[in-house]
């Protein structure tokens, strides 16, 4: 299946600032893998998420999502493929009560209202926060906070779920819960994230970034192994292989 | 649900005035989330369909302030409206109080001088000369009280984005509530943001040192340039949501008989308050019980 390929060839991309936060990115996402990126702080790995549905176009390099090429114009559709969750929760919240802002995408895919309520229903299922539908977002903890941004973009059911730093908020039992949504997911899943444990758990592959670019991309259990590659890049073993 | 105790415990209950220390930022923070969490409460007020109190509010204000500049007897009898949300809809006539004199200088600014400016004496009670000034001013802050008091009231008992959706269903642009909705929901963000640089800084200034008004401006800056940067990554957020220029609401309550009961109750204890001199009548008719 063509349409959950991922696929940046010579990716760059330069701030407006000058900074230089990508610099030849290349790799490829066939359909139902799921892939971790990792990465020093200020590698590119937020930058890089937010290629991947237009947040940010590409300085030179090409992006393709399934069959279409980032453009301007494609932008749109390539949004309804890909759900991106941010960093920030309090970004991702910006209806004025839970339902409202887990419906907001689906409503804006076109979907009638009984549909829009049921997907609301299920989503906030999955991320176990069903009991906070009525309350404004101000009122929720950040890991309430981080449980509802995620909920909010499950309800779109992408073909493509890219998390950033999903479990940073999270408690363990969430973090947990999240582990299990996401092995579930059947469609590609990117995650970047500095919980190597989570990323070793939910990812058979793994992509390095350092400096803006691909610096190594293999197996999870290889790359996450390598202690002199993951030293090299501000990292260490995940806490499960420490032990070993 | 937390309302209750949160009503019940009260931190303020001192009271604004009678405090002998001024309220920091974070308690005037807290105060702000406690209009938002007096609306969550279940009260036959609340139910009434939003429009409706939207509608009976603006109503009330218009009749108010249409009355001529003098007129102070005639204004209190509407008084009762407010008495009888904050009544039915249990919300404590201290916290609207307090807010109303929060905003009051205001009112009184606009107001202070006329005593001096109209010296005219248009009436003479108990002995006393009144002027016109006098008359106008003591005006001024009945409309003032009684149209603040019942826009806290609306709020109160409707929430913010309840007032919101019901002025997006009365056709108010949707542009314009959209901007409305964003104001309530980065509110709380942005006070949190100020929060956090405050203390920020609090813990480092030791005292005096650091909380001049050099450092303060830098603190303004810095908030500025976070809130820009915050107002793309919400946009971006929107984007990828599949936003299109249109904040969609799904609310779709009618209205019910209690509610146009409610409507046309108020319309009518409007137009009698506004139209027959209800003061002055139950003043003669109290005279002609008295021997």
């Amino acid at each position: 299946m063509s349409h959950h390929l991922i696929a940046f060839k010579d990716v760059f991309f330069r701030y407006p600032d000058g900074t230089e936060a990508l610099r030849g990115i290349t790799f490829r996402i066939t359909h139902g893998e799921s892939v971790g990126i990792v990465g020093a702080n200020g590698s590119g790995k937020s930058t890089l998420l937010q290629h991947m549905n237009g947040c940010l176009m590409p300085t030179s390099g090409t992006v393709m999502i399934g069959d279409l090429l980032l453009t301007g114009k494609t932008t749109q559709e390539i949004r309804r493929k890909v759900g991106i969750i941010f960093q920030n929760p309090d970004d991702q919240l910006f209806m004025p009560t839970v339902f409202e802002d887990v419906a907001f995408g689906p409503f804006n895919l076109g979907i009638d209202e009984k549909g829009v309520r049921e997907r609301v229903q299920s989503a906030l299922e999955i991320v176990d926060c069903l009991d906070l539908m009525d309350k404004p977002p101000h009122h929720l903890s950040g890991g309430q906070k981080s449980s509802v941004a995620i909920a909010s973009v499950i309800a779109m059911d992408p073909d493509i779920l890219a998390l950033d730093e999903p479990a940073a908020n999270l408690d363990p039992k969430s973090r947990r819960s999240l582990i299990m949504f996401l092995k579930a997911f059947r469609h590609s899943k990117i995650i970047a994230s500095h919980d190597l444990d989570m990323i070793l758990d939910v990812c058979e592959r793994c992509l390095v970034i350092g400096d803006g670019r691909v610096v190594a991309d293999g197996p999870s259990r290889q790359i996450l192994s390598d202690r002199t590659l993951l030293e090299e890049n501000n990292l260490e073993l995940p806490l499960s292989l420490q032990r070993e | 649900m937390s309302t209750r105790r949160d009503a019940g415990l009260d931190p303020f209950g001192p009271g604004l005035i009678s405090r002998n220390y001024p309220m920091t930022f974070d308690e005037q923070y807290f105060n702000i989330g406690r209009l938002d969490r007096l609306s969550y409460q279940d009260t036959a007020v609340h139910h009434l369909d939003a429009r409706v109190k939207v509608i009976a509010t603006m109503l009330f204000l218009v009749t108010v302030i249409s009355f001529p500049k003098y007129e102070v007897v005639a204004l209190v009898p509407f008084f009762l409206f407010p008495a009888l949300i904050m009544t039915l809809g249990e919300i404590p006539v201290r916290f609207i109080f307090r807010k109303v004199l929060l905003v009051s200088p205001f009112a009184i600014l606009v107001g202070i001088f006329n005593p001096f400016l109209d010296t005219a004496t248009v009436a003479v009670i108990w002995g006393v000369p009144v002027s016109g000034g006098c008359l106008s001013f003591v005006s001024i802050l009945l409309k003032f009280a009684l149209t603040i008091s019942a826009a806290l009231l609306l709020v109160a008992t409707t929430s913010f984005p309840g007032v919101c959706h019901a002025l997006r269903r009365l056709g108010l642009p949707s542009l314009f509530v959209s901007q409305l909705l964003f104001l309530y929901r980065y509110l709380f963000v942005l006070t949190e943001e100020t929060m956090r640089i405050t203390r920020a800084r609090d813990m480092r200034a030791f005292g005096v040192r650091g909380t001049g008004v050099r450092v303060f401006v830098r603190l303004i800056g810095v908030l500025f340039i976070r809130t820009v940067d915050r107002a793309e990554r919400i946009y971006r957020a929107m984007l990828s949501r599949g936003f299109q220029g249109d904040i969609p609401s799904l609310r779709c309550s009618r209205m019910a008989a209690t509610d146009l009961a409610y409507l046309a109750a108020t319309v009518s204890l409007l137009a009698v308050l506004r139209f027959f001199r209800v003061t002055e009548g139950i003043g003669a008719f109290a005279q002609r019980l008295l021997p």
